[in-house]
């Protein structure tokens, strides 16, 4: 914290980056740069060795957008964890959710969060949704040499857009393409089954509370197609993770309501009897 | 060849720290008072934007006199300091007590090796659990540290801010009765012998640290700014003198 020239004070005051501050000053502690040597490309894919995470859905409802995920994380053919939670709070108004490698896509998820809140402490004021989403496009994209090895991580961002009053959405690519998704979208290995699903049972302004119950069904429907995505645990009492945004921020949906909805479910299929 | 004349270390030093002294001087206090709710922070501020009180971490608070530019870095450097121990260790890690010795090194440093000392003053608070788990942290100019209890008035006038306020402060305040108290006091902030000025929320800058941010208002970070309407409503509500 001594200054050094007066041309390194004024440039560091310039920048309200954490992972900026982080690069220049401390550069062992990025994500990015944790890996200790490079496994050749030729030695084959490093995806077997660390757990994966698997399946996020989001859609929007009427003022607001909503993103869930299960509780499972696979290594292969075993369950790595029943328990993983794979939705996080960015910020008041931002979550996000990981599909990928669970242990790079946690420690990007702790950047992305102290990102935010760095740069709020520093300017006085929130980032806009919209830089949200290209902040964490630039880190995904540091980790293209990681996902190139098999250790690729994607994840979804969420938010209310407090300018236009409105919940947004966005998906990334490993090279850090930033897309933004209208209605719904889901990633991870169970995400086609839980699109399909999404397709069927999204509408237009539907409430948080129909949207909710959307969100545990698509999952459901996911786990049920894919074996590395958890459906509800009765046994457990697990249930998946949602988070709601809205003008008001970042809510957690309670075990309570979740409980509600999955068991809802179970009980709507078991009367029906049908095959799906 | 130019000769250099001989200066004791001594003065050397004296005229150093007389230097800083004046430019804090001239500067309004600043107030940090423990209470029940927690840590109530009030400063005279015109400037919406330019502020005297700021968050550093989840628990910790800032507040600072002086020059503006020296103490925006010492709080940015500050919050790099915090952001950086907090995501490389734990939340948890980040301490009043660890900041508050980064500080003072930094000021010690300066004041000793540099051309000019920073002009500053600064308070590092931290709220605790319970009231007896309240830090608060004063640094001076030099480097020096204090560990103050209870109230820290820093700036200009602030012995007869400390002495308006002695009477009026006691541990067991809710926020409004010390945020009123704080302002009372803040307003015999004037040169000895001159009435008391009269101040209005719109020249008020009001933060406070929750003791309970998890209960209150589900967030981990305890730092509120209050917003004029809201301070407004406190003040008048008291029948503030």
């Amino acid at each position: 914290m001594i200054p050094e020239d007066a041309a390194a004070i004024v440039s560091r005051a310039a920048s309200t980056s954490f992972a900026e501050h982080l690069g220049r000053d401390h550069p062992e502690l990025l994500p990015s740069n944790r890996s200790t040597g490079i496994i050749a490309p030729a030695a084959g894919s490093a995806a077997g060795l660390a757990p994966h995470a698997t399946t996020i859905v989001s859609l929007t409802f009427s003022g607001g957008v909503l993103m869930a995920g299960d509780r499972r994380a696979t290594m292969g053919n075993i369950i790595a964890s029943r328990h993983i939670e794979k939705v996080f709070p960015g910020d008041l108004f931002s979550v996000l959710g990981i599909a990928g490698s669970a242990g790079i896509g946690l420690d990007l998820t702790r950047l992305f969060q102290v990102e935010l809140e760095h740069y709020e402490k520093i300017e006085g004021t929130r980032m806009s949704l919209d830089g949200k989403a290209n902040r964490l496009a630039a880190m995904v994209r540091q980790n293209l040499p990681m996902a190139l090895q098999g250790l690729a991580v994607v994840p979804l961002l969420a938010g209310f857009d407090t300018e236009r009053r409105e919940g947004r959405l966005f998906s990334f690519d490993v090279t850090g393409g930033r897309y933004e998704e209208q209605e719904h979208h889901s990633i991870g290995s169970g995400s086609v089954f839980a699109r399909g699903a999404l397709k069927k049972l999204w509408k237009p302004n539907l409430d948080e509370s129909t949207a909710v119950q959307v969100a545990v069904e698509s999952l459901y429907d996911a786990a049920d197609d894919d074996s590395a995505t958890g459906g509800p645990d009765v046994v457990r009492q697990l249930w998946p993770v949602i988070y709601t945004v809205n003008s008001a921020g970042a809510r957690r949906v309670p075990e309570r309501e979740l409980e509600e909805a999955a068991l809802g479910i179970i009980g709507r299929r078991s009367v029906a009897g049908r095959e799906a | 060849m130019t000769q250099q004349f001989y200066v004791s270390p001594e003065q050397l030093m004296k005229d150093r720290a007389d230097f800083a002294r004046k430019g804090i001087g001239r500067g309004r206090s600043v107030i940090v008072l423990a209470c029940r709710d927690g840590i109530a922070l009030v400063a005279e501020n015109p400037s919406p934007s330019l502020h005297k009180l700021g968050e550093i971490y989840d628990r910790i608070a800032f507040a600072a006199v002086g020059k503006y530019n020296e103490f925006e870095s010492l709080r940015q450097a500050g919050v790099r300091y915090a952001d950086v121990r907090g995501y490389s260790y734990a939340r948890e890690d980040v301490t009043a007590r660890g900041l508050a010795s980064v500080y003072a090194q930094s000021l010690g440093a300066v004041f000793t090796a540099e051309s000019k000392p920073f002009e500053v003053e600064l308070v590092v608070a931290e709220v605790g659990e319970t009231p007896a788990e309240d830090h608060l942290y004063r640094l001076t100019f030099d480097g020096s540290i204090a560990d103050e209890t209870g109230l820290v008035v820093i700036g200009g006038a602030a012995d007869a801010v400390v002495s308006a306020l002695r009477d009026s402060w006691s541990r067991d305040l809710t926020f409004p009765e010390a945020i009123r108290a704080g302002v009372a006091s803040l307003q015999n902030d004037g040169a000895a012998g001159q009435p008391p000025h009269r101040l209005t929320p719109d020249v008020l800058e009001v933060a406070v640290l929750d003791r309970q941010p998890g209960t209150t208002r589900g967030s981990r970070r305890a730092f509120r700014r209050l917003a004029a309407p809201e301070l407004e409503s406190i003040l008048t509500d008291g029948g503030d003198t």
